[in-house]
């Protein structure tokens, strides 16, 4: 088994409204030393075994849904469990 | 003219839609449930707004993957006119059958309100009905109309002219020049965040939206004219 995290986030060029209302809001705080902050989702996959390579897996994953690619970039990271 | 409204799970402008074709404009139209098969019958096929599938992940994403897109998919390999509005725009994006992608509204809230359009080409099947240059009140209301491309499909989409309509005046939600409805190079699957079936009524507030109905109706008749 493999327990794999997904992150994505808008790409850099891409606005982040979101991401610039958490910074006005920290600025606020008095946390002036905030430089930005860019919102993204986070997802945390169980995946068997299988024939199939995992980094290939999670990949097609990421470009075929988990992100959208046009403005969105992802990266993962994968560990081997054992199964409970 | 037979046109379907295809239903996903979480639709909720397609009474609107159905009754905009039957009422309004007065011709032939269906409910077409998400997992449908063919959509053969049909001369146009229209996406009607709310949130499929919940919305979650993003807006459209998984509406995409739904049965009926590979028949939406043949549909406009063949020609035929395909309209999505609100999330059926982010459906065709999110199916790469429209290019770009929409982000959240630069204000962060959901916007309900009419606003001002300018016909930005009036040389395509959904828009020969209007004046170049017009300037219409049609209703939106999202949260996410943000529209976005990077530079070179920008590009393409004003030498193609393929931004049909753009927000006149103040810019709502933020969207790269102000754009609010785009067509692919084609020029037969039109998406856009504006609702025209919500205005099709003088008692809606607005009736500018039913010549885009009907210009797709006269580019179905003349067609047919032409091969009969």
């Amino acid at each position: 088994m493999y327990k794999v995290k997904v992150y994505v986030t808008l790409r850099e060029n891409v606005l982040d409204p979101q991401g610039n209302a958490v910074k006005q809001s920290l600025h606020s705080l008095s946390y002036r030393e905030v430089k930005d902050v860019r919102i993204g989702k986070f997802m945390e996959l169980t995946i068997e075994k299988s024939e199939r390579s995992i980094d290939e897996l999670v990949r097609d994953m990421c470009e075929k849904l988990l992100a959208n690619t046009v403005i969105e970039d992802y990266r993962y990271e994968i560990e081997e469990v054992v199964a409970p | 003219m037979k046109f379907a409204v295809v239903v996903f799970p979480g639709s909720n402008c397609d009474v609107d839609m159905y009754h905009a074709i039957k009422d309004e404009l007065g011709e032939e139209v269906e409910y077409v449930w998400h997992d449908a098969e063919s959509l053969d019958e049909f001369d146009a096929i229209l996406l009607p707004g709310g949130f499929s599938y919940g919305d979650y992940l993003r807006s459209g994403a998984i509406a995409r993957f739904a049965n009926v897109m590979k028949a939406i998919r043949k549909a406009a390999e063949e020609g035929k006119p395909i309209l999505g509005v609100c999330n059926g725009f982010q459906i065709l994006l999110e199916a790469g059958l429209l290019p770009g992608a929409m982000r959240r509204n630069h204000s962060l809230t959901f916007i309900c309100r009419s606003v001002a359009l300018r016909v930005e080409n009036n040389e395509t099947m959904f828009t020969s009905m209007y004046e170049q240059g017009e300037v219409i009140t049609i209703p939106i209301a999202h949260g996410e109309g943000n529209y976005y491309c990077d530079e070179k499909t920008l590009n393409q989409l004003i030498q193609n002219k393929q931004i049909v309509f753009r927000y006149e005046g103040e810019n709502p939600n933020g969207s790269l020049e102000k754009i609010a409805g785009i067509m692919n190079e084609k020029g037969n699957v039109l998406g856009m965040m504006p609702h025209p079936e919500r205005a099709v009524h003088e008692l809606l507030g607005s009736t500018d939206g039913l010549k885009l109905f009907q210009s797709i109706v006269k580019y179905w008749r003349e067609a047919h004219v032409v091969t009969a």
